[in-house]
């Protein structure tokens, strides 16, 4: 009888994590102030972040290839873990990213954070019932940032114990079979 | 390294800063940047400061123009730029002007053209001291590395 390959030696995907890379979110950040790019930019990249920093709505919706122009290239590629964007911007709004993001197949689960400078209750509400992860009242904290972080390390790391045991079953599934087939 | 002036200067400092939170210059989140500023990133406190400075120039001009003809006030381009500087001095902690855009703005909601010109002018004042007075910090920290120094740690709580 040939050796039946146990089920650690099938090949399992490397693809069994959304990070960015092992331990690293990807963040792309919008807000049309240069001085707030700024100030995200570093809060992100403290807390261990690999940062994209766009000006606009439009061109968030340009870096993530929705903006129906050509399709960005490789786009699939694109690992965005979290979009963090400011409410009150010209031309389009965050809200209205959010919703165009929310309306993706691609991007609809990315969880999308909302920053105003303005604690409006009913713009809150309107954003998080149209999908948005949080709302953060500006200036945004470091502490923010970090309870951010560690919420979505949570929700990943729960995905990814998710995907390892859903392979663990199909692998011992496959194991099973091939034993009775006595290959 | 001579250890006074190092002393010295690092009191000078730490007192100088003390007294831009005490007169209502700068608010917490100005020590906020600090936090975020190490080895790798020296210059980020001064980088973005010199950011909002810019962003001030720049929105006040825009304003002033809006302001010109008594009788053609565009308040509503007026009260977008100083939300934008509201903005961008709450994010650097820039205490006397982001109160300033606070009356500025309730001026621009009743559609008061002198209220407007009166805060403006008064905004323009309070952005111009504000970047003596940094500048004077920044130099500060200059001398303290020259003299072989660390910069201190100011917990203003």
């Amino acid at each position: 009888m040939a050796e039946v390959l146990r089920p650690e030696m099938l090949d399992i995907s490397n693809d069994t994590s959304s990070l960015a890379s092992p331990e690293l979110l990807h963040v792309l950040a919008v807000d049309d102030s240069m001085v707030d790019r700024k100030f995200i930019e570093r809060l992100l990249r403290v807390s261990s972040c690999k940062v994209t920093v766009v000006d606009s709505a439009t061109r968030a919706l340009q870096y993530l290839g929705l903006d129906g122009e050509n399709s960005s290239v490789g786009f699939e590629d694109l690992k965005i873990n979290l979009i963090m964007t400011d409410y009150s911007m010209p031309g389009m709004t965050g809200y209205e990213l959010l919703k165009k993001i929310k309306e993706s197949s691609a991007f609809r689960e990315i969880p999308v954070v909302i920053m105003s400078s303005e604690n409006i209750l009913p713009r809150i509400d309107r954003c998080l019932e149209e999908g948005a992860e949080d709302f953060l009242l500006k200036p945004v904290k470091l502490a923010d940032v970090k309870r951010l972080r560690d919420s979505l390390m949570k929700a990943e790391e729960r995905a990814f114990k998710n995907i390892m045991h859903k392979r663990e079953l199909e692998a011992n599934d496959i194991y099973s079979q091939l034993k009775r087939a006595k290959i | 390294m001579n250890t006074t002036v190092v002393a010295q200067l690092q009191r000078q400092f730490q007192d100088y800063i003390v007294s831009l939170y005490q007169q209502g210059f700068l608010d917490s989140q100005f020590s906020e940047l600090r936090k975020l500023q190490d080895e790798g990133s020296p210059d980020f406190v001064s980088e973005v400061v010199s950011l909002f400075f810019d962003d001030c120039s720049k929105l006040i001009n825009t304003m002033s123009r809006s302001l010109e003809q008594p009788d053609n006030v565009d308040f509503k381009q007026l009260d977008s730029g100083v939300h934008q500087l509201k903005g961008s001095s709450s994010s650097v902690g820039a205490r006397r002007v982001k109160n300033v855009c606070i009356s500025f703005k309730e001026c621009c909601d009743v559609q008061n053209r002198e209220g407007c010109l009166r805060c403006l002018q008064q905004v323009d004042y309070e952005y111009k001291m504000l970047k003596t007075k940094l500048q004077d910090l920044f130099n500060l920290e200059q001398q303290i590395l020259q003299a072989g120094g660390t910069i201190p740690q100011v917990d203003i709580n």
